[in-house]
């Protein structure tokens, strides 16, 4: 065992993958012991499933996954269909209670010893006592009425107002609720209802191949279809046992530095706009747009939609594409620079970025937070440093940290990322090894389980699937956004209503990969 | 102050020429539309990839607003509807309140294939599928995500142009 968190898991089996996965079965009983055990080993709660298996084994199974310090545990627990309950790990990992909701809501089997049953991700499109991840799920009664009767906690004195909030938002945003207790002008309590964005994301998977998953899995979230595709393509590829083309690797990872970019750059735009700073906005849009273009251009899609694919890359780059990328990339690196430099002086937008949504370093250990929100507040964690997938093994990837956790530092990360980002590019185009960037696989008879597990722009993207006779029996997709929502409820308090916008734009969470 | 100003003056004018476009004798849209449009964007349930596509088209290069034409926050002041996703069961009601809540004359796009027919979300028990489904449509504009260039071109045509290529 090579490490004192796994002690407990003594059966645990080591996946034979590139990925340091170790895998195995829990009582019920030990689930909450091995969750504190790996708790204060200083693990983290990555992802949390529920999967119908009353044909295969008369059972339904709670699958999680944790991160420890040499990988990925990734554990399930046998859930009889009679009581259908299950022990909670939300009193462990905070992250895991909106989870757990939506297990509920999802395949009605209930997590005992929490406070919160209300539904999550279930408004009324489905009567409540239907779960939609059932294999009888009879898929009637279905309903389009609105969302009425959720149990918002009540303002307890008559010195304070609600504010509600969509879910239509004022901008070109998702759609959300969000319900705001305020003081005057001050936030006082924070409290988010999500769902609305909910497609049945995860019943849509079963039944497709390959080929289908791959375009599903692009469209979880617009914003981060190459980590999507990237993390759904590895657990492909992992149930195959297949080997993908090394030039396949590179291009991967150039797509997925490509997506930081773009969005980081939007990101940095937009945040300067709620600041009142109509000039960010103007200049980062354009180098955006140009960006977008060259994607288009060189690579065939402006978001880089359906570029990976199990088994490869769908594009190629000629020699000429690379040397206009590289140019391209210095002019980027010298616009940032300049920007960079007028932002960090700005006293105006200094005023309402420092010090204004702050989540300290502790109560982002504590949540759980990762991504370009967990290192501004001081949580080391990029898994392109930690377990560097090819090709981020040969590249050495800074890792950005801010140690403020406040807007400020948000944008500090962005900016850092940007450069780290198109250094990586220039190095990829560079060593871009020769060969094929596709390799087809055969998955007529692709059966059994992969993870696939990828650092996106906004946090690390994981995936596992289980496959049979080539087809997706069960899947789940798992964005930070699940982790990353609630702590967003905590980073606006004390601040006034009119930060908000600002401050949810520095983490810029996803809705629809977190409705799914 | 300065160098915000020089970095103003290195950009220059990035706006690009709109599509040529002329009075289309047939269209059915009001001619108040002519060259002015608030526009009222419901996201009722995409991946946000057509969201991305609309704040590119807010960019300074398609000059939105040189053609009369520009996003409201509210239903109240806008003319057309944009509406993008599968509409999930969640959002429809939604979605017909905002519609509702617009003055006529009023007008719908459906933005993106998934808008157009369900897209790959098509079938779903959590989705109701295409916008038609829910409200009138008057243009539908597909792709995945449609470019800016095809939603100015879109909206364009609603305002009673014809777009020449
Ligand atoms: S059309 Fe494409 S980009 Fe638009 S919401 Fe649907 S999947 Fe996303």
């Amino acid at each position: 065992m090579p490490s004192p968190a796994l002690r407990v898991l003594t059966d645990f089996k080591r996946w034979a993958t590139p990925l340091p996965v170790w895998s195995g079965r829990l009582h019920a009983a030990d689930w909450p012991l091995t969750a504190r055990h790996i708790r204060t080993q200083g693990g983290r709660l990555l992802a949390f499933w529920g999967e119908d298996r009353r044909a295969e084994e008369s059972a339904y199974l709670v699958h999680a996954a944790f991160l420890i310090a040499t990988g990925i545990v990734r554990t399930e627990m046998v859930v009889d269909p009679a009581t259908a309950v299950y022990p909670s790990l939300t009193s462990i990992f905070p992250n895991a209670l909106r989870m757990e909701r939506a297990l509920y809501d999802l395949l009605g089997i209930r997590a005992t010893g929490t406070h919160d049953t209300r539904p999550w991700l279930r408004h009324a499109a489905w009567p409540a006592d239907r779960f939609p991840l059932r294999t009888d799920f009879p898929g009637t009664d279905l309903d389009v009425a609105a969302d009425r009767g959720y149990a918002f906690p009540p303002t307890n004195s008559p010195d304070l107002h609600e504010i509600p909030v969509g879910p239509i938002h004022a901008g070109i945003i998702e759609p959300g609720h969000f319900r705001f207790q305020v003081l005057g002008e001050e936030i006082l309590r924070l409290e988010e209802r999500f769902g609305y964005a909910h497609k049945g994301v995860e019943r849509l998977f079963r039944g497709l191949d390959g080929a289908a998953g791959a375009r599903l899995a692009g469209r979880i979230s617009g914003d981060s279809t190459v980590a999507y595709a990237w993390s759904y393509a590895q657990a492909v590829e992992q149930v195959a046992a297949a080997r993908v083309p090394e030039r396949a690797q590179w291009l991967r990872a150039l797509c997925l530095e490509r997506e930081r970019l773009a969005n980081h750059l939007g990101d940095l735009g937009a945040i300067g706009n709620d600041a009142g700073l109509a000039f960010a906005l103007t200049q980062f849009q354009a180098l955006k747009e140009e960006f977008l273009r060259e994607n288009q251009r060189y690579f065939g899609h402006r978001y880089l939609m359906d570029r990976i694919l199990p088994g490869g890359v769908a594009f190629d780059l000629a020699a000429t594409d690379i040397a206009a990328l590289h140019g391209a990339g210095r002019a980027l690196e010298t616009a940032i620079g300049h920007l960079q430099e007028i932002l960090a002086e700005h006293g105006g937008l200094r005023d309402r970025v420092v010090q204004v949504g702050v989540v300290s370093p502790e109560r982002a250990a504590y949540l759980g937070l990762m991504g370009v929100a967990g290192r501004a507040s001081g949580q080391a964690w990029d898994l392109r440093v930690q377990f560097p997938p090819s090709p981020y093994d040969r590249l050495q990837v800074r890792m950005a940290v801010a140690m403020d956790g406040d807007v400020a530092a948000r944008m500090a990360v962005r900016f850092q990322e940007i450069s780290e980002s198109l250094r990586l590019q220039e190095e990829i185009l560079r060593k871009l090894p020769d060969g094929h960037p596709y390799h087809p696989l055969d998955l007529r008879e692709a059966a059994g389980e992969g993870i696939g597990w990828v650092e996106g722009w906004r946090g690390e993207v994981f995936f596992w699937l289980r496959m049979a006779q080539g087809n997706i029996r069960h899947c789940r997709p798992q964005d930070p956004s699940w982790t990353l929502w609630p702590v967003l409820e905590e980073a606006v308090l004390r601040d006034i209503v009119a930060d908000f916008p600002l401050i949810n734009k520095s983490f810029n969470l996803s809705y629809s990969g977190h409705d799914l | 102050m300065y160098r915000i100003l020089r970095e103003v003056l290195r950009l220059g004018k990035v706006g690009e020429k709109p599509p040529r476009t002329q009075r289309d004798p047939a269209s059915a849209s009001p001619s108040c539309f002519r060259h002015s449009l608030g526009i009222r964007h419901v996201d009722a349930g995409s991946c946000n990839g057509c969201e991305l596509e609309l704040n590119a088209l807010n960019g300074p290069h398609y000059n939105l607003e040189q053609a009369g034409f520009r996003f409201t926050a509210s239903p109240r002041h806008a003319d057309v509807l944009t509406v993008s996703g599968p509409v999930t069961r969640h959002m429809a009601a939604a979605l017909q309140d905002c519609h509702t809540a617009m003055p006529a004359p009023r007008r719908v796009i459906a933005i993106g294939d998934c808008a157009c027919d369900g897209g790959v979300f098509q079938g779903s028990y959590a989705v109701v599928g295409k916008v038609a489904a829910v409200l009138p449509v008057d243009l539908q504009i597909s792709g995945c995500p449609p470019d800016p260039d095809a939603l100015l071109r879109g909206l364009l045509r609603i305002s009673g142009e014809q777009v020449n290529s």
